[in-house]
């Protein structure tokens, strides 16, 4: 096959996405097709995608533009297939706000929060109800920019005078942040690919120092990692179980990582989805498959297959 | 239930490896350094400036006259001939040194890392003023030293805090500053303060490392004398032709005590065995006639032009709680904003808004500097630099009515 791996990108992730494209890129390669990088932050796609005319998109775009269903929207117009979720799901999915309320009202168990929009600040007075999102949200919490990936802009909160800055920083990468309850324990990832959506053993991420934190996922040795995660089967059964029902309300296709919180009493709380999941050599997903016996070429191949099962369909 | 491990030698790294890794910042700049952003970051030459068919003659005819030792070894402190002429570059600052007291480095941040690697142990304490030059942090952060962080004001290092410092016991091992137009800080060290950094070191027995790299992009005023002139004994000098000439040559060096250029040629020789022959005979030949001083008039000139439209610029677009230095030459400006600013986060809103700055977090070892951002005019048009800070001053706008309905005063 034909396959245009899109990558980089202008978002503050246009580095990770280009790594995530190139080891693509190389499986791809090893499964035989005929497959080439597309950066659209170096060309227009438009006029790439015309003169080299792909059969099929792998996206590996991160953050905004490439998981907020912009691309996937312009593929559809330009009827060129891709991997991956429908525009509206992306578009659902990467804006943690609207994730949330679609998760909650799905019965997905996911942390209490409250959002700050920008413009509310600016111009409904919405400061002045800084306070009344902490007695919602408690103490310690977590700030996060609604649409923004890799943690950039995270933020988290000890005491309430730190609220502001948090909020202030959340904001410069997005224009609505999240202040989210912060669930104590062990931090996981459940992945899955395919089609139906099949998951993948689930990873278990352990920071050696603080949180994790931009410089934690892409600095190698930094975080441990242990796949499969070190829970009991039971727990393992209901984060999996709590992850897809996620990847369900969200409308998600084809390749995600659901990332969930296992708290103290083993009761898992999502808090929130990737469309695009990295595909770094520090990444989770890969790691998943890896522990499921899976190559990353034999993951980017189950990638395709579910996006090819989608093109013949009538 | 397997660990998996995706670097396997993380326990063999050296716990001076630890202090490597990914970061935000980085990540920004990966952006920031797109042709539609304005870039205010980087502080690279103007290169373009230099006439390309001089360059061109100066390279042909050291392919022609020299092409065996060009691509041949060097000697490892760098030939006489070269060494010569950074003499000479040097006296126009009037320091009179000797060319066996010098050592050709590849660029003078190698000079940074080999002072380092011959002075620094683990915990050892080392003076730096604040902000300093990043790029010294890095390299001397490889060593493990622990920092004495010296504040600067409008006249450079405020000397008297290193003197309570001393008083209070502190003894660093050496003294770091960039006396002319620092990096980050845009300030010059006044005479006065010069006087009584070297009478206070040499008292002390501290020795000084005086990074000069911007001497000669003088805009306004008349030169200082050079630290090293004032007690060659007791200053490790360091320049470079990134700034003159070129950085793409990569040629640096180290004045030093003869004591200090012994271990410093060995340590250069351990690390790379000599700097590039090709380049280095290229750099030679580039000084050997006057018209590199027409050239740097002509560098000179672009730079005054593009910091009158800097500070003009910042007058016009930014906020009134905000400060900055005015520097008398050399490539930046430091801003100082509102407290409430957080620059490092700020950065990411910046991109979007296609201008980039480096935030001031980076210029220190403590993690101070949140509210601060070194600004350069040095690569930029005078109209990208308009453009740019005009952007920059509407998003500071934007940062403090957003402070002001978070409840900020």
């Amino acid at each position: 096959m034909r396959i245009a791996v899109l990558a980089g990108g202008r978002t503050p992730e246009r580095d990770v996405s280009l790594r995530s494209g190139h080891r693509v890129l190389g499986a791809l390669h090893e499964l035989g097709h005929d497959a080439w990088l597309v950066d659209p932050a170096e060309a227009p796609l438009v006029e790439s995608l015309a003169e080299h005319a792909p059969d099929l998109c792998y996206l590996t775009l991160h953050g905004k533009e490439g998981e907020d269903g912009t691309v996937q929207r312009l593929l559809d117009v330009l009827g060129v297939p891709y991997t991956g979720t429908a525009p509206f799901d992306c578009e659902l999915a990467f804006d943690k706000l609207l994730a949330k309320d679609a998760l909650a009202r799905a019965g997905v168990p996911t942390p209490v929060w409250a959002a700050v929009e920008g413009w509310a600040l600016r111009d409904l007075g919405a400061g002045s109800a800084l306070g009344k999102t902490i007695e919602r949200v408690g103490l310690p919490c977590v700030v996060k920019p609604a649409r923004s990936g890799s943690a950039l802009g995270v933020g988290f909160v000890e005491r309430e005078v730190d609220l502001s800055p948090a909020v202030m920083a959340a904001l410069s990468f997005s224009g609505a942040a999240l202040i989210e309850a912060r669930v104590e324990g062990s931090e996981v990832a459940v992945g899955f690919v395919g089609a139906p959506l099949e998951a993948l053993p689930i990873v278990e991420i352990v920071p050696k120092e603080g949180a994790y934190d931009y410089r934690a996922r892409y600095t190698a040795g930094v975080t441990e990692y242990f796949a499969p995660a070190r829970v009991s089967p039971e727990v393992a059964d209901r984060c999996t179980a709590e992850a897809k029902r996620a990847t369900e309300a969200l409308g998600l296709r084809d390749v995600t990582r659901v990332d969930v919180m296992v708290d103290r009493s083993g009761s898992p709380w999502v808090l929130e989805v990737n469309v695009a999941p990295g595909m770094t050599d520090t990444s989770l997903l890969p790691m998943a498959a890896h522990a499921a016996g899976l190559s990353l070429a034999d993951l980017c191949d189950r990638v395709l297959n579910a996006a090819l099962q989608r093109i013949s369909a009538p | 239930m397997a660990e998996f491990s995706i670097d396997r030698f993380v326990d063999l790294y050296a716990h001076r490896a630890s202090g490597m890794s990914a970061s935000e910042v980085r990540a920004l700049f990966a952006v920031a350094s797109r042709p539609e952003v304005v870039s205010l970051a980087g502080g690279m030459p103007y290169v373009e400036a230099i006439p390309a068919g001089h360059v061109d003659e100066v390279v042909r005819d050291t392919l022609r006259e020299n092409a065996a030792s060009a691509f041949q070894y060097a000697a490892g402190q760098g030939s006489l001939a070269l060494r010569d002429r950074l003499v000479s570059l040097m006296a126009e600052e009037d320091v009179d040194a000797d060319p066996e007291d010098v050592v050709v480095t590849t660029g003078a941040q190698q000079a940074l890392d080999l002072i380092g690697k011959i002075f620094i142990d683990p915990n050892d304490e080392i003076a730096v003023e604040a902000p300093a030059y990043v790029g010294a942090l890095s390299a001397f952060g490889v060593y493990e030293p622990r920092y004495l962080t010296i504040e600067l004001d409008d006249e450079g290092m405020v000397v008297d805090k290193l003197h309570e410092a001393l008083v209070r016991g502190a003894r660093p091992t050496f003294v770091y500053t960039v006396p002319n137009f620092a990096n980050p800080a845009g300030v010059t060290m006044s005479l006065e303060r010069r006087r009584q950094l070297v009478a206070l070191c040499r008292e002390a027995s501290i020795p000084i490392v005086e990074d000069n790299p911007y001497g000669l992009l003088r805009f306004d005023g008349e030169p200082l004398p050079c630290l090293w002139s004032l007690d060659p004994e007791n200053v490790i000098y360091v320049g470079t032709v990134s700034k003159v000439f070129s950085p793409g040559v990569r040629v640096g060096w180290a004045l030093a005590p003869p004591s200090v250029v012994q271990r410093l040629v060995l340590a250069k020789e351990a690390a790379d065995l000599c700097g590039s022959s090709f380049t280095m005979l290229v750099t030679e030949r580039y000084f050997a006639d006057d018209r590199w001083r027409e050239n740097l008039r002509a560098l000179v000139d672009v730079y005054r032009g593009r910091r009158d439209v800097m500070l003009e610029s910042l007058e016009e677009h930014f906020p009134g709680d905000a400060v900055w230095t005015r520097p008398a030459g050399g490539f930046y400006v430091w801003a100082t904003l509102p407290e409430y600013v957080d620059s490092q986060a700020m950065l990411a809103a910046a991109v979007e808004r296609r201008v980039a700055y480096v935030p001031g977090t980076a210029f220190y070892p403590d993690g101070r500097g949140k509210d601060r951002m070194r600004l350069a005019f040095c690569y930029p048009t005078e109209e990208r630099i308009r453009e740019g800070i005009a952007r920059l001053g509407a998003l500071l706008e934007d940062e403090e009515e957003l402070y002001r309905s978070l409840g900020g005063r």
